[in-house]
């Protein structure tokens, strides 16, 4: 199946300016060669630290933000380069979700206003169908449709994210960003949210990049993971597999992180030193082995530390400090 | 068994607002042992935040009152404390540990400073010792080059580093009592594992308790003897932490184990949810909350249920339809 999403090697840096002139004196790599597909239908779950770079990568593909090098392919269209005017056809067909429902809806619009500016930009029936249409969004996320009449305050946090929701699928889209869309709910509504978005899914046949630093949400929402450090994807594959079988030392000290509500459980935690490196000067091999100190961190400087594939789907950093003796073996003869 | 370190009796904490008198904390019993790590869980709103403030009197004033109550720490109640005397309990018998590091600390001071500050105000060190007790407290609390770091402002901190320097205030006078406010909700899952590792070996070393206020079930899980289920400003239920997961009996609790994802929750399947949502507390009604927010109508929205002891240790609000006794 030809995948609605392309992202190949996307490098988005940020300049850091400093001295008498402003001079760009260096620049953050925040996502620093990052490649994967979508499929259609496909959640892809995103995974990583505060500072990876996946919301730079989220912002990156709905063209947020601008990539420095690499393409990406949208429903089988280069949209890279677009300008402003040339992306907006696009974007009824990729949109997103954001963490914070209070600071992405504009306080001073009604609901109604919120959930039919998308239609009137792009054009969409007579102010009549139009009017049907945000009652219908309304109803297919699960609020009253009198909630039209209100204003974002008026709403808790869960209802807001549905606002946030609604507003998205208005334009039926392919693809939707979710970018942390659950992490400040409570509990008991994030689940409520979580399938809302499940749902949606099903019936809209729509497409996700599910970006969450929760991974059991993310694992249980996802299709497949893909696991972030430092502006690059270390592991990409099956939820199932990231979960059971994780071969990046990073991906399991993550996992083995996660406080399970399990009290009888005696778990082996993977304690890591340090902190996440900055990304303004990051090391110049592994940065995961370079956190964790590996003795073979000096064979990393200048290496292709590139994804490769060890089991069918199952893609792995070639990195001789992150992986067992075993796999590194296979990954040495895999091919990209 | 010995004397709780802490007894919570029958707490209730009111903020005056232009509605009126509003109950954030509505008749809240506890009581914490020594050494042992007491889990306050609920969601926003719960009272959870306000309770733990009532307990130091950090509530925000001139709004927040305590109206009704005690709340004994070591034979003495703290809610009858003068403001003078309340200071000294805080820091050197209770130490507070907030959500957000940065509001903690003060920015404009490096944090030895500030970290000495404790050891220069409560202990009467001279600077130079003090200098030193703070070196040796970031030491403890796992900051590499310690020396070095003391001369740093708090931004120039990573948020774990920054909640570590908050951690190391809370202990340096060697606190009875700790009480932490969501200490890992900002941080990242890697670096929230450190700091809750941190806290339970200087718990051991130090022999104190500690109150958790969270809203993460698995944190929970994890660290804390005994838990106390917090919804709409009462405690719905209080138990032994595997007795509660194992034997919820509160359907409250019960709802909230089961809407959590865990790793073994098929994919994709949809998860149980508690319908409906928290009223605001201007809202509330003087029976049971839950049975509100599940739209119930009828008796048990009138009248406050009792709270009882159904085996040694666990308690539940026992209203007729939210309290199951016997099916699990």
């Amino acid at each position: 199946m030809t995948p609605i999403l392309s992202v190949r090697d996307l490098k988005v840096h940020f300049p850091v300016t400093g001295g008498l002139f402003m001079r760009q004196i260096g620049s953050v790599r925040a996502v620093d060669g990052v490649s994967f597909d979508i499929a259609p239908g496909e959640t892809l779950g995103l995974v990583g630290e505060s500072g990876c770079g996946k919301s730079t990568l989220g912002k990156a593909i709905v063209r947020l933000n601008d990539a420095n090098n690499g393409s990406i392919h949208f429903n089988g269209r280069d949209i890279t380069r677009l300008g402003r005017g040339a992306m907006r056809p696009v974007r009824s067909d990729l949109q997103m979700i954001f963490q914070d429902p209070v600071e992405s809806l504009n306080a001073r619009h009604s609901v109604r206003e919120i959930l039919e500016e998308p239609l009137i930009i792009h054009g969409h029936g007579s102010a009549m169908e139009r009017r049907k249409r945000v009652d219908e969004m309304l109803e297919r996320v699960g609020l009253p449709s009198a909630s039209a009449d209100r204003y974002p305050f008026e709403f808790s946090g869960g209802q807001r994210q549905r606002i946030g929701i609604a507003r998205a699928i208005a334009l039926k889209p392919k693809l939707i960003v979710c970018d942390e869309p659950v992490s400040a709910l409570d509990v008991s509504v994030q689940s409520q949210v979580l399938n809302l978005l499940l749902e949606l899914q099903k019936d809209l046949g729509l497409s996700y990049l599910f970006i969450a630093h929760d991974l059991a949400v993310v694992k249980h929402i996802s299709d497949r993971v893909a696991v972030m450090y430092l502006g690059k994807i270390v592991e990409l594959a099956d939820a199932e597999a990231i979960y059971q079988r994780p071969k990046h030392a990073y991906t399991k000290a993550l996992l083995s992180a996660i406080p399970e509500p399990d009290p009888t459980l005696e778990k082996d935690r993977i304690l890591l030193e340090g902190d996440v490196p900055s990304p303004i000067d990051p090391p110049k091999g592994s940065a995961f082995g370079h956190r964790i100190k590996h003795p073979r961190y000096e064979e990393t400087v200048g290496a292709d530390l590139s994804l490769k594939q060890i089991e069918p789907g199952h893609w792995v950093a070639a990195d001789p400090c992150c992986v067992e003796m075993d796999d590194w073996v296979k990954l040495s003869s895999a091919s990209a | 068994m010995s004397e709780p370190l802490l007894q919570v009796r029958d707490l209730i904490t009111a903020f005056d607002t232009d509605a009126g008198l509003i109950r954030a904390v509505d008749h809240v019993s506890f009581d914490i042992s020594r050494g042992k790590t007491l889990g306050i869980v609920g969601e926003s709103g719960c009272g959870k935040s306000v309770t733990a403030m009532s307990l130091v009197r950090l509530l925000p004033q001139p709004a927040g009152k305590i109206l009704h109550g005690e709340v004994l720490f070591k034979g003495r109640d703290l809610t009858r404390l003068r403001p003078d005397e309340i200071r000294k309990v805080r820091g050197n018998e209770i130490g507070v540990i907030f959500q957000e590091p940065m509001t903690a600390l003060n920015p404009v001071h490096r944090i030895g400073k500030q970290l000495s500050e404790c050891f220069l105000v409560h202990k009467k060190y001279s600077k130079k010792e003090a200098w030193d007790a703070a070196i040796e407290m970031l030491r403890l609390v796992k900051i590499p080059a310690p020396e070095l770091r003391a001369g740093d402002y708090p931004h120039q901190l990573s948020g774990g580093m920054r909640q570590r320097v908050v951690i190391a205030m809370a202990l340096a006078l060697k606190p009875d009592l700790i009480i932490a406010d969501e200490p890992t909700t900002a941080l990242d899952v890697t670096v929230q594992a450190q700091i809750l590792d941190l806290m339970k070996r200087l718990q051991a070393e130090m022999g104190m308790s500690v109150i958790l206020i969270t809203h993460d079930l698995g944190v929970i899980a994890e660290t804390c003897d005994e838990v106390v289920v917090m919804y709409g400003g009462r405690v719905v239920e209080r138990a032994p932490v595997k007795e509660l997961f194992a034997r919820p009996l509160h359907a409250y609790t019960r709802g909230l184990l089961a809407s959590i994802p865990r790793l073994e929750t098929p994919r994709k399947s949809k998860l149980p949810v508690i319908p409906g949502m928290v009223a605001s507390l201007r809202d509330l009604v003087p029976g049971c909350r839950f049975c509100q927010r599940m739209e119930r109508q009828g008796s048990t929205l009138r009248d406050r249920p009792p709270f009882i002891e159904v085996s040694p240790g666990h308690w539940v609000e026992a209203c007729p339809t939210c309290y199951a006794s016997t099916d699990v």
